[in-house]
């Protein structure tokens, strides 16, 4: 039997050099895994577009060549110095709406249509789940959605990174006909809801709370953009009435 | 400890080398793979044989994890075996092959994202897959560390290999594909062929390991009586 202060410096001298070498591991590989992190982001925001690609050099490309990264305030001006990568979404989900700053990736199609993509975040059950919704240029029409978490059960909660529901969200609107926002919502096809249909999605079985996590995303992260998307539709039909 | 003299002992005195490849250590190597196979005979590490195989390319990556990581947790343990205060011996290894995890998923992370991505949090339960800790505990303090490689290589490989014969199975009939190339041609799916649903759930593996213990146990006869 070894003796207690041979066991304790045993397990302290065995701590100390597996954290030094998981440290370094660590450490060394930092640079690539940032690399692949933006890298992901990119292509989570070209699949938002309904464009997926593979190849590392095919998403730079795009991304860098038709997409443009803005931040906006609450009460719509843009903010010049900083850019919407800049904007980390987790500090800013959990803010007042007041105080928040909204990051924007703005596409420009070859044929000079713009699509607005819009970070989103929230809660899903086990982990954090965000995503990706974008919008065509009148400012209501979903153009395509990208969704992934980090921890929900496969098979059920993680079935909204799977492109059937990602393709619900489709065409859906997120404003009433009458002006007022609505967002998407996440709800059974079998649910009794007074929301019209152009704004809801259908649910997954099996992943309640996540399918409600992604409702109250949409809902919170998609409102506050509401106020700048009016002022983008003022200028439109000024420069539209000008010509 | 009477063993800790022994290292000391003049090279004379110590019997002769055995070969690297020697019959026991061949055997070692090799009884992991079939006759003593973590997954279907010692029916260890069965949540991961669920969950990753739904696809070829993800469970051969989680093999090779597997592999590396039970043989160098077995070469390191049977290493420093002489040291480990026997109180926690526990605690070292699970020290030991947390580390060599997270090694594995660091890697992963940085040079293979997709997949480490589909992997996520299987790649951490590494750690507390009972081969591992299995081998450890039954073979690698006990013996020296060439052996304990082997054995630790040997039971990674025969693990690997249930994973990726059930993902074959399970890719090809769940979604028609394997390795992501489209296998099954378009005529098929036009004639009325369908991609077995099945076959994408966890149950369809805990099906096909099953069926594979019953082919095992009527073509091997020495198993017969084991359980």
């Amino acid at each position: 039997m070894h003796s207690n202060q041979y066991t304790l410096i045993y397990a302290a001298g065995l701590s100390i050099l597996t954290a030094v070498i998981l440290a370094l591991t660590a450490e060394g590989l930092k640079p690539a895994q940032q690399a692949n992190v933006a890298l992901d982001t990119k292509s989570n925001i070209l699949k938002a577009l309904r464009m997926d690609f593979t190849e590392r050099e095919k998403i730079e490309e795009m991304y860098d060549s038709s997409i443009e990264d803005v931040v906006v305030t609450m009460s719509g001006d843009v903010q010049e110095d900083e850019g919407a990568d800049d904007v980390d979404l987790k500090n800013q989900i959990n803010k007042k709406p007041e105080e928040r700053l909204l990051p924007l990736y703005i596409h420009t199609a070859g044929s000079g249509e713009k699509h607005y993509v819009i970070p989103v975040r929230g809660t899903g059950l086990w982990g954090p789940i965000w995503g990706y919704i974008a919008l065509e240029d009148d400012f209501n029409t979903v153009y395509g959605a990208y969704f992934d978490h980090k921890a929900e059960t496969p098979g059920l909660g993680a079935e909204i990174a799977e492109e059937p529901f990602q393709r619900q969200f489709q065409g859906k609107k997120i404003m009433s006909e009458d002006g007022k926002f609505v967002s998407v919502n996440v709800v059974k096809s079998t649910a009794k809801s007074d929301v019209a249909p152009e704004h809801r999605v259908d649910a997954i079985s099996g992943g309640t709370i996540t399918s409600n996590g992604t409702d109250l995303m949409l809902e919170n992260v998609l409102a506050p953009y509401v106020v700048y998307f009016e002022k983008l539709k003022d200028k439109k039909q000024i420069a539209a009435s000008e010509n | 400890m009477a063993t800790e003299t022994t290292t000391t002992a003049a090279p004379s005195v110590k019997p002769k080398k055995e070969a690297l490849f020697s019959k026991k250590n061949v055997k070692t190597l090799r009884d992991p793979l079939d006759d003593n196979n973590p997954i279907t005979v010692q029916v260890l590490g069965l949540c991961s044989a669920l969950a990753v195989t739904v696809q070829v390319k993800p469970a051969l990556i989680m093999a090779l994890g597997v592999i590396f990581v039970t043989t160098f947790s077995n070469l390191i343990i049977s290493m420093i075996r002489k040291t480990i205060p026997n109180r926690i011996r526990i605690i070292v290894q699970l020290i030991v092959v947390a580390m060599l995890v997270t090694i594995v998923d660091q890697f992963l992370k940085a040079y293979m994202f997709d997949v480490s991505k589909k992997l996520a949090v299987f790649v951490g339960l590494i750690i507390t897959n009972c081969i591992i800790m299995g081998r450890l505990e039954a073979f690698a303090l006990a013996q020296k560390p060439w052996p304990s490689a082997l054995d630790g290589f040997g039971n990674g490989l025969g693990y690997g290999l249930i994973l990726v014969m059930v993902a074959v199975f399970r890719e090809f009939f769940g979604s028609g594909s394997l390795f992501g190339y489209k296998l099954v041609p378009q005529w098929a799916y036009d004639h009325g062929y369908v991609n077995n649903g099945l076959m994408v759930l966890p149950p369809a593996a805990l099906f096909i390991i099953g069926i594979y213990i019953w082919w095992q146990r009527s073509r091997n006869k020495k198993l017969i009586n084991v359980s």
